[in-house]
């Protein structure tokens, strides 16, 4: 009981902070201190938000970014989880590619841009390429550390049972270390959000959020529309986060450990 | 029944420890070494203008930054003048001044839970917009200077310290704080020499990431509107198709990022070190 009424207020003082902070933009806007062309009035760019959502032109690039992530991100699994699992149950693999992986790790992702458009030129193989190149670290680095923490008296008592080892493996050390490599992935979400509208900035071609963005403000548009499409890439990775973290909670329900309160 | 958590592993006896010592060493760089290797040979093999050979990147990135130029009073080499101390600035500047804000209202948030309940949704929100989008609002805001490319890193790696230092300074044992008050310490005294410290492991841990993405930030804002940078540098060499100074770029730009994150986790290490040992 207790629980559910401080969530209440919780959730109330979320609602008013959120009022009273649009209230002020909304009043610093129409008040003229700062100049109407440069920070729209909130309502403004929220109405802009919404007819985007109906503007075709948006849409198509609106699911152009969308549809780099989910192809990057799939990639990234298959080539991260596989390679993980290696990894992490085999010792002298991980010491071998040690060095590598923290060499590569540190290069900015932005840094490879411009080998991508070399690569790829400037539609979406590109930027699949940076996604995986981005994503594959956290759920690399999850998979190798959930394989590497299962409870070694699980794989030998399903040893003990007779089970081969690629058996334990599926049986015992895949679903065990299933958490961590969804947390992986849900790490590896955010960021190819972040890569796709990288890499679309930086090119300013072909379709995507980024480059919608990019064609706004050099043709001289309103700024609202910006400020709008930056708000919609916004709520874009939000509901990313919220799918997955639902998701979570249905795949991992018999989890003791779920990951219900991070962040 | 005992538990079997660490299988005993064969190992060569103490007096031969500097062997292992450099046995270790030379895994964990010979592969990378290998690889470089590797790389040369295919790229000479290949003759792809994309890849040149190690052994030319390696050369352009000794010429650019290593070699005093004739021209600057220092004699430091030109390209560590206009591409390295520019990008490194910006990115000092910014980072210290984004952990600096987030840790400072971090704890004044983190200690005042109904604060933070207002904040919440909107701290939330602003965080989930990706860097990215933001850029060109800046670049309107602020035009291709210094200050939007600082402002940038700031908004950016702003988030992952002030959630960090929020979630460490409310975790803090209440136990801990309401001694410090018994023994009469000021609120300053105590949110310095008590909480600070006992939030630090959450606090380092958010300004690890916020290093990373200050990076990514301090990159992307140098390729979309600068004049000078190493960004701007990697993305001009490409555009001008001298592919040896663009991998060199790069390259450089990764050892930066390895030894910034070594001095950062040595910073970390020596910080915590009474906190590793009283919990150890």
């Amino acid at each position: 009981m207790r629980l559910q009424q401080r969530q209440r207020e919780r959730l109330i003082r979320g609602l008013i902070g959120i009022a009273l902070i649009s209230a002020v933009m909304e009043l610093v806007a129409r008040s003229g201190m700062v100049s109407g062309a440069y920070l729209p009035p909130l309502s403004s760019i929220l109405s802009t938000a919404g007819a985007l959502f109906v503007d075709p032109v948006f849409l198509e690039d609106l699911t152009a970014t969308i549809l780099a992530m989910g192809v990057g991100l799939v990639i990234s699994t298959l080539v991260a989880v596989p390679a993980g699992i290696l990894l992490g149950s085999n010792e002298t693999a991980f010491r071998l590619t040690r060095s590598l992986v923290e060499f590569l790790r540190p290069i900015p992702t932005s840094a490879i841009i411009p080998v991508a458009i070399l690569l790829f030129g400037q539609q979406l193989g590109m930027k699949v390429f940076l996604i995986c190149f981005a994503a594959i670290w956290p759920i690399l680095f999850n998979t190798i550390y959930g394989v590497h923490d299962v409870d070694p008296t699980m794989k030998d008592t399903a040893r003990s049972f007779g089970y081969r080892r690629l058996r334990i493996l599926t049986r015992v050390v895949l679903p065990a270390a299933s958490p961590y490599i969804y947390g992986g992935i849900r790490i590896a979400g955010a960021i190819s959000l972040i890569v796709a509208v990288s890499a679309e900035i930086i090119t300013a071609a072909g379709k995507g959020i980024g480059t919608f963005i990019m064609r706004v403000s050099q043709t001289g548009g309103e700024y609202q529309v910006i400020y709008a499409a930056a708000i919609i890439a916004g709520l874009l990775g939000w509901l990313l986060n919220w799918v997955l973290v639902r998701g979570e909670i249905k795949l991992f329900r018999w989890n003791p450990n779920l990951a219900g309160g991070s962040r | 029944m005992t538990t079997i958590v660490n299988k005993p592993v064969a190992q060569s006896p103490a007096r031969f420890a500097p062997m292992r010592h450099v046995g270790n060493f030379f895994t964990n760089w010979g592969v990378l070494a290998g690889l470089v290797i590797v790389w040369e040979i295919i790229a000479r093999v290949i003759e792809s203008v994309y890849f040149p050979p190690m052994s030319q990147i390696f050369q352009a990135l000794f010429e650019n930054y290593l070699t005093p130029s004739a021209t600057n009073v220092l004699f430091m080499p030109d390209a560590v003048g206009e591409q390295l101390i520019p990008s490194l600035g910006r990115l000092a500047i910014g980072y210290g001044v984004a952990v600096g804000i987030a840790v400072l209202l971090g704890v004044f948030i983190g200690l005042a839970p109904k604060v933070e309940d207002y904040l919440d949704p909107v701290l939330q929100f602003l965080r989930a917009i990706p860097p990215p989008a933001v850029i060109p609002i800046f670049l309107i805001f602020l035009g291709i200077g210094d200050s939007m490319k600082i402002l940038m890193i700031v908004f950016a790696a702003i988030w992952p310290v002030l959630i960090n230092t929020i979630d460490g300074v409310r975790q803090v044992p209440q136990q801990l704080i309401e001694t410090a008050h018994v023994y009469g310490a000021s609120g300053r005294r105590r949110a310095v020499e008590v909480i600070l410290p006992a939030a630090a492991p959450r606090i380092f841990a958010g300004m690890r990431i916020a290093l990373s993405i200050a990076i990514v930030v301090m990159v992307l804002s140098e390729m979309v509107a600068a004049t000078n940078g190493l960004g701007y540098s990697i993305l001009f060499a490409q555009r001008t198709f001298r592919m040896t100074d663009m991998w060199a770029g790069i390259i450089l730009l990764g050892t930066i990022g390895y030894l910034l994150n070594l001095a950062l986790s040595l910073v970390e290490n020596r910080v915590l070190a009474w906190h590793r040992n009283s919990k150890a």
